[in-house]
């Protein structure tokens, strides 16, 4: 099989650290005492809790349910008592904590029943439907519903389907093993989604530091009764990125701004697709997943492990050591510090990495920039990270956007090959958020000044439609009155009133005078207050379609 | 600290020690072709670099070590050295890298900051002060030791030229020469020939004897720093082919009035130009096409200088003016991003 494969631009080729733990077969963790479960483990809308305090549940019971289009139900791991559902320690960038559903666990890890589906039969809406009900999110890291891209549009199909097997991160090897084991199950899952979405290309990009993974594929693959590409790809960080495995098996590029199923591409992880087999042949929702344990630990390996058990437990497991400074979740180059290993593992946690000063030496003091542009040679985004830099340091951030700062992926290339040691993505991300927090500002600001514009447009109306009364009212009076000196014979009282009347009469065409000016009603406005409601109404319709803008459906290994 | 937590091993350090490196072929041919004169002059820059950018982060208020240690300020000192001739008296190199390192790095900022090439204005400002020991070139020895029995001056008799104890004038007369390029330049003037200079004994088989060897060993330690990719490929061969095409127009054009394009590729100026100095990462352009132009416009910028300018040399000029259009070239050479279409930002 030979396939012509193209090089995505920059890349790094970082110590790969794989053996470490690539070679110890995967153990099951041990059922935890207690499992904290957090309701926002997918990107989109957090899930809605289903069950109250005290409540008993089962293991793969829906313990909150997927809550608007882009969201995923979350299941409990094990069977057990509902003790809290509270806000805790989660292993999320923000470093806050978010609500979770803890469950003390009663050790019988009872299932509640469940069974396989017969997929073929049913409507492609609801088979979605059952699958964002399983809970399945992108397991690469991204954690995207996969129900959400496992729906081709109005494209009706997605022409070519990715299984991603590139994981490109150093350290981490969870996809590998499961590869290797899984092989099997991993296309069943691939069936699936091949039949949701139409495909008739099915590629498996692996890189080629992975060659056990690669042959146990192969051999899956022949059995297959639909063709399936195992394609071995230069192990080149970040290839395992879902854009960069476009390119590299496809040549194309995904055009900024848009999704790859733009180009008919739709991509998945190995691990995802695995549990989406798992979901469907056997009826068991995403309640644990693979994670590898390695670092500055004794026996680094992969676990397979229950949704909610704490880090610490796996850390133990594999043997901790002296000289822990730090554990992150993730590999070195993306993964994120964990402020607490209480935090539990969630359907994002691909790895644990524990690291030491031996093996992850404090970085050297920063030198300033000397535009070597090492980074732009490196940069998989073919950006100019050293003018990102430049701008971002002097605060100049319209600068950052125009050389397209939001199309950095914050992959750390950069940073990793910089001479002078500067961390270039902290300062995207500090330009990044700097730029969100003005335009959220900016936002309030609008809907402000249009509330504000829209109380001074009503008063005026309310006073004009007052002013149209008023004079209708006059008129009316008017007119009696002149009636009235014919019918009456009280000459003097008259001539008084007519008089009244006639002063009224003169306020009342003065009134209506004036009120001509101003628009008598919402039906027959003038052309600059319609131009000017239009103009308000469309400043909303901006700012809502931006608060319902899709989220990044990225996956990443 | 957030991610990523893993770096290169590269340093600016690395960077700069490479450089130097990469200048020892030409260092070693400059003795062996002109005596060690030059060494004494490469010693006095490097210290007087160090003092002064010593001075200047203490001024600044910046920690010495890091800076001292990235070893920018020689690369500096060794690049000013190499362009002044062997011989010329210490008050010239020192003034010289004195203002490379104090006005052309430290005023504008320090290090990454200059947007000026600091060895090129150092340079610059002493052809425009003291032109006259600016063009005292020693000759190449194997023409110095055939005119006249002069002695090879060793390197104690070279400090003692450099530092200003009495030398017969008839001595330094005898050992010093013009340049080729001088010497085609004169010629020029006195309405000779490009092929009626080109006799004259001091011209080699491409450039001027001796300094064609010179350049080849600059050209030599360049590829050295594109082979370990300190440098990229742009900027040195759009030099060379703004040098080349600039001068072969000319020559095509008057072969009789403008020197062949390969005598101008073969100055050691060029080489060291196109690999040492527009190179220069922090005063030259960044994106790939800009290289490309930065290079091209220096190039056809020094062949208009040494052609009609009032100076010997054109490359210091070349480079100084095209740092000023580098901010410039970048914003209008914005490579196109991952699945973006191609695109300008606005000024």
């Amino acid at each position: 099989m030979s396939r012509e494969l193209f090089k995505f631009k920059g890349g790094i080729h970082p110590p790969g650290h794989k053996e470490e733990s690539s070679t110890r077969p995967i153990h099951a963790a041990p059922l935890p005492k207690k499992l904290v479960i957090p309701l926002r483990q997918h990107i989109g809308n957090p899930a809605k809790p289903l069950v109250d305090v005290g409540e008993r549940v089962l293991k793969g019971q829906m313990i909150a349910a997927a809550s608007g289009a882009i969201s995923a139900a979350v299941h409990a791991s094990s069977s057990g008592i509902v003790t809290a559902i509270s806000e805790q320690p989660v292993p999320h960038i923000s470093g806050l904590p978010d609500l979770c559903i803890t469950i003390e666990t009663d050790g019988r890890d009872e299932w509640i029943p469940h069974a396989p589906l017969d997929y073929q039969k049913m409507a492609a809406a609801d088979l979605r439907l059952h699958l964002r009900d399983m809970g399945l999110a992108g397991l690469g890291g991204a954690v995207f519903p996969s129900a959400v891209k496992l729906d081709p549009g109005t494209a009706q199909t997605c022409p070519t389907l990715i299984l991603n097997g590139g994981e490109c991160e150093p350290w981490i090897t969870c996809d590998d093993v499961l590869m290797r084991t899984h092989a099997d199950e991993i296309l069943q899952g691939t069936a699936i989604m091949r039949h949701l979405l139409g495909s008739t290309e099915i590629l498996v990009g692996i890189e080629d530091n992975k060659p056990e993974a690669i042959a146990a594929m192969q051999v899956a693959a022949a059995k297959m009764d639909f063709a399936v590409e195992v394609i071995a790809v230069p192990s080149c960080y970040p290839g395992g990125g879902a854009k960069q495995m476009i390119e590299t098996l496809t040549g194309k590029q995904v055009p900024t701004g848009k999704l790859s199923t733009d180009i008919g591409i739709q991509v998945f992880n190995v691990g995802t697709a695995h549990a989406l087999a798992r979901a469907v042949h056997h009826g068991e929702p995403l309640i644990s997943r693979l994670v590898t344990v390695t670092g500055h630990v004794l026996r680094p390996q992969n676990f397979e492990v229950l949704i909610g058990t704490p880090m610490h437990l796996l850390i133990t497991l594999a043997g901790d050591r002296e000289g822990m400074s730090g554990v992150l979740m993730g590999g070195p180059m993306m993964g994120m510090p964990m402020p607490d290993l209480d935090v539990p593992v969630v359907k994002a946690t691909n790895c644990i990495l524990v690291k030491s000063d031996a093996l992850f030496p404090p970085l050297p003091r920063a030198l300033p920039c000397i535009r070597c542009t090492r980074c732009a040679d490196a940069c998989p985004a073919e950006l100019q990270p050293q003018e990102l830099f430049r701008f971002a340091k002097a605060g100049d951030f319209g600068r950052a956007q125009e050389y397209h700062l939001f199309d950095c992926i914050e992959c750390g290339c950069c940073s990793y090959v910089c001479p002078s040691h500067i961390p270039l993505v902290d300062f995207y991300r500090y330009a990044k958020s700097e730029i969100w927090a003005h335009e959220k500002d900016k936002q309030a600001a609008d809907l402000a000044r249009e509330r504000h514009e829209f109380r001074q447009f009503r008063q005026e109306r309310d006073k004009a439609e007052k002013a149209e009364k008023l004079a209708a009212k006059a008129q009316a009076k008017r007119a009696e009155l002149t009636a009235a000196p014919a019918t009456s014979g009280h000459a003097a009282t008259s001539e008084a009133d007519a008089k009244k009347a006639l002063i009224a009469a003169a306020l009342a065409r003065a009134q209506a005078k004036k009120s001509e000016s101003v628009p008598l009603n919402t039906d027959n406005l003038s052309p600059d207050t319609q131009h000017e409601i239009a103009e308000i109404e469309a400043r909303r319709a901006k700012i809502l379609e931006l608060a319902r803008q899709p989220l990044e459906s990225e996956e990443k290994t | 600290m957030p991610s990523p937590f893993i770096i290169d091993r590269s340093s600016v350090t690395q960077i700069m020690a490479w450089v130097l490196i990469a200048l020892l072929p030409g260092i070693a041919i400059y003795v062996w072709l002109f005596g060690p004169g030059i060494l004494v002059t490469l010693t006095l820059a490097t210290v007087t670099a160090l003092a002064a950018e010593a001075a200047m982060l203490k001024a600044r208020g910046y920690p010495a070590k890091p800076f001292l240690t990235d070893l920018s300020a020689i690369v500096t000192a060794w690049l000013l050295a190499l362009s002044l001739p062997s011989l010329a008296p210490w008050w010239l190199i020192i003034t010289g890298t004195l203002f490379a390192i104090v006005v052309a790095k430290h005023l504008y900022g320090g290090l990454g900051q200059n947007i000026f090439n600091p060895a090129m204005v150092g340079y610059a400002v002493l052809i425009v002060s003291f032109p006259m020991q600016m063009t005292q070139w020693p000759g190449p020895l194997e023409l110095t030791s055939l005119e006249s029995s002069a002695v090879h001056l060793n390197l104690l008799q070279s400090a003692a030229v450099i530092f200003g104890s009495d030398v017969p004038k008839a001595t330094l007369d005898a050992i010093t020469m013009a340049t080729p390029l001088d010497a085609l330049r004169t010629g020029l003037h006195q309405q000779l020939t490009v092929d009626e200079v080109m006799t004259q004994p001091i011209f080699g088989h491409y450039g001027g004897v001796g300094f064609e060897w010179l350049a080849a060993a600059f050209l030599l330690g360049g590829l050295l720093l594109w082979a370990l990719r300190i440098i990229s490929w742009q900027v040195p061969l759009a030099f060379l082919a703004g040098i080349w095409l600039t001068a072969g127009f000319l020559h095509f054009f008057d072969a009789g009035r403008f020197g062949a394009p390969w005598f101008h590729l073969f100055s050691p100026s060029v080489m060291l130009c196109a690999f040492f100095i527009a190179t220069d990462p922090v005063s030259g352009a960044t994106t790939p096409r800009g290289k490309l132009v930065f290079g091209l416009g220096a190039g056809f910028l020094t062949i208009v200088i040494r052609t009609w300018g009032g100076f010997p040399d054109g490359v210091a000029f070349a480079i100084l003016l095209m740092n000023v259009c580098v901010p410039l070239i970048d914003q209008y050479t914005q490579p196109r991003i991952y699945g973006g279409a191609r695109k300008e930002p606005r000024a």
